[in-house]
């Protein structure tokens, strides 16, 4: 066998790689043709605090933006169906993870997001971009609104991608003012360990002395966990409920041993990846760019133009607004059983209009689904198209996103 | 749990398996169990037609799990025979017998002196464990 074209999951800046790292193989390539595999092992990879307990259960790891995590404990599928009907755990602590504070600060902050931050009360948050002067996404984040502390300083956490923790952490000291602000990045003291799925709640409760049904979804509370400090918010990237818990790493080790022994199953990126894409989550890097608007990407809901005041990037999203994209993100399902790839054409007559971005075999859905930019007159639910797969068409149609929605949200 | 390589079979260095009928001329080709356990949970199989035609070193299908896309390499030019069609549409299936019941294709091949250079079950092994 060999490999074709990029391996998946690739964005520009966010490629997974497979690494042929079993415990028994470690740093040996899987085809010793891939030469280049074994250079990036050999780069100095950083590790989470979670890496041991991860070896431990035998997980299999890769890079993934310049961390080595692992990608798969027993395996996706079973991974996947944990989190859907059970509960699963992820080691996400390779995020990037702020905590601000400043006078005026949700009104410095909002200079750098479309979405309307005056909503925010504390306790609530906000999933939102960093947005370029030309509309693109710089990254995107969920700004945890933590209230004033003195006076009018406000205090916000916030926690972005990994690959663009170093970028973003410039750009916002770049963009706020700076007076009086004081920005702690604590990326890389604190696990960040989400728990999913529809028992994660009860199962995390366990090990906490908060009410945690008292959380609303993307609310947020200080409380403890195992009676330490504990940043813990109702938020996630798999489409189901949830926590995702920011702890001292000697704690976080701690709930995660706690939690596997309850039954909750630890999973990798790999389902990581097919559950946000049920759930038709962007992946900053492949679905989202800085040369995609959240307009062209679907998240209009997040663009609060009448709220948002002078934000970097209004002018180009206001004639987006008023005039239209060109080009828009669409859910497709795939027809057959060939699957849809980052990168493959996407085709209407056999003219080229545009490409997938994610695409994956769904496994609660059983069938192939892909996002994929289109020009709008082509975006319309229902609308047939194909994607070339391997130089062959296969057809498709746009279908409503979310792929998977769960019960009761 | 150790992974499995017959000593009857072949290998390529591109992990498929090959089970030669030196009287009939035949050749199965299926991926060797080292390859199925570095894929994962296998998703989606491409094989080609009865009668089409495959070539040494170059790709007759592909094989798919959930985080990658791999051709399938032939060992030998000749045609194909007889395909595997039930794991077309169970490609999950393959793991679970991958000598036996995970079979990939059957061709005909022109000349089985081309398998000269494929690895005995020890070579194979030396080269992913070694």
């Amino acid at each position: 066998m060999g490999r074709k074209g990029p391996v998946l999951w690739g964005g520009t800046t966010e490629r997974f790689k497979l690494l042929a790292r079993s415990p028994v193989l470690a740093g040996k390539p899987y085809n010793q043709k891939r030469s280049h595999y074994v250079n990036i092992v050999s780069m100095p990879l950083a590790r989470t605090p979670l890496y041991a307990v991860s070896a431990e259960l035998n997980a299999r790891f890769t890079e993934f933006s310049g961390w080595e995590m692992p990608v798969q404990y027993g395996g996706i599928k079973q991974e996947h169906q944990a989190v859907r009907e059970q509960a699963g755990m992820f080691d996400i602590s390779h995020m990037g993870k702020f905590f601000l504070q400043g006078k005026s600060l949700l009104a410095q902050l909002q200079r750098l997001v479309p979405s309307d931050l005056s909503r925010l009360q504390p306790g609530a948050a906000q999933y939102t971009v960093l947005l370029n002067p030309q509309g693109g996404i710089v990254d995107d984040l969920i700004i945890y609104y933590q209230g004033t502390a003195s006076g009018d300083t406000e205090r916000v956490a916030i926690i972005v991608n990994a690959a663009t923790t170093a970028k973003d952490k410039t750009w916002m000291l770049e963009h706020l003012e700076a007076k009086e602000l004081l920005f702690e990045d604590v990326s890389g003291d604190r696990v960040l360990l989400a728990v999913q799925g529809p028992d994660a709640v009860a199962q995390l409760q366990r090990f906490t002395k908060e009410d945690l049904s008292k959380v609303n979804r993307f609310g947020h509370i200080e409380g403890t966990v195992l009676d330490q400090s504990a940043f813990l918010a109702r938020t996630g990237y798999t489409g189901e409920d949830g926590f995702e818990v920011m702890i001292a790493p000697g704690t976080g080790q701690a709930l995660w041993r706690a939690l596997h022994e309850n039954g909750v199953m630890p999973c990798g990126l790999g389902a990581r990846d097919t559950l946000r894409l049920e759930a038709a989550m962007a992946l900053y890097g492949q679905d989202i760019t800085d040369e995609t608007t959240p307009l062209e990407a679907g998240l209009k809901w997040l663009v609060h133009l009448d709220g948002a005041g002078e934000f970097i990037g209004r002018s180009v999203l206001h004639t987006q607004m008023e005039q239209g994209v060109e080009r828009r993100l669409v859910g497709l399902r795939m027809m057959g059983r060939n699957i849809a790839r980052h990168d493959y054409p996407v085709l209407h007559n056999d003219v080229v209009l545009g490409a997938v971005t994610s695409g994956t075999l769904s496994p609660t859905l059983g069938y192939p689904i892909a996002l994929a930019y289109v020009p709008t007159a082509m975006s319309k639910v229902g609308h047939e198209l194909s994607v070339a797969i391997r130089g062959k068409n296969h057809a498709a149609q746009i279908v409503k996103r979310p792929f998977y929605k769960r019960k009761n949200s | 749990m150790a992974l499995e390589y017959p000593d009857e079979l072949m290998y390529l260095d591109t992990h498929e398996y090959v089970r030669v009928d030196e009287e009939e001329g035949v050749v199965t080709i299926g991926i060797s169990a080292f390859a199925i356990d570095q894929l994962g949970d296998i998703v989606f199989l491409e094989l080609p037609e009865v009668g089409d035609p495959v070539e040494k070193g170059e790709t007759f299908g592909t094989v798919e799990s959930v985080k990658a896309v791999e051709d399938l390499k032939s060992p030998a030019t000749g045609n194909v025979l007889e395909r595997n069609d039930p794991l077309i549409d169970a490609p999950e299936q393959l793991a679970d017998d991958p000598y036996g019941d995970g079979w990939l294709i059957k061709i005909k091949a022109d000349d089985l002196a081309e398998l000269d250079d494929a690895m005995s079950a020890d070579e194979y092994r030396d080269q992913i464990e070694g």
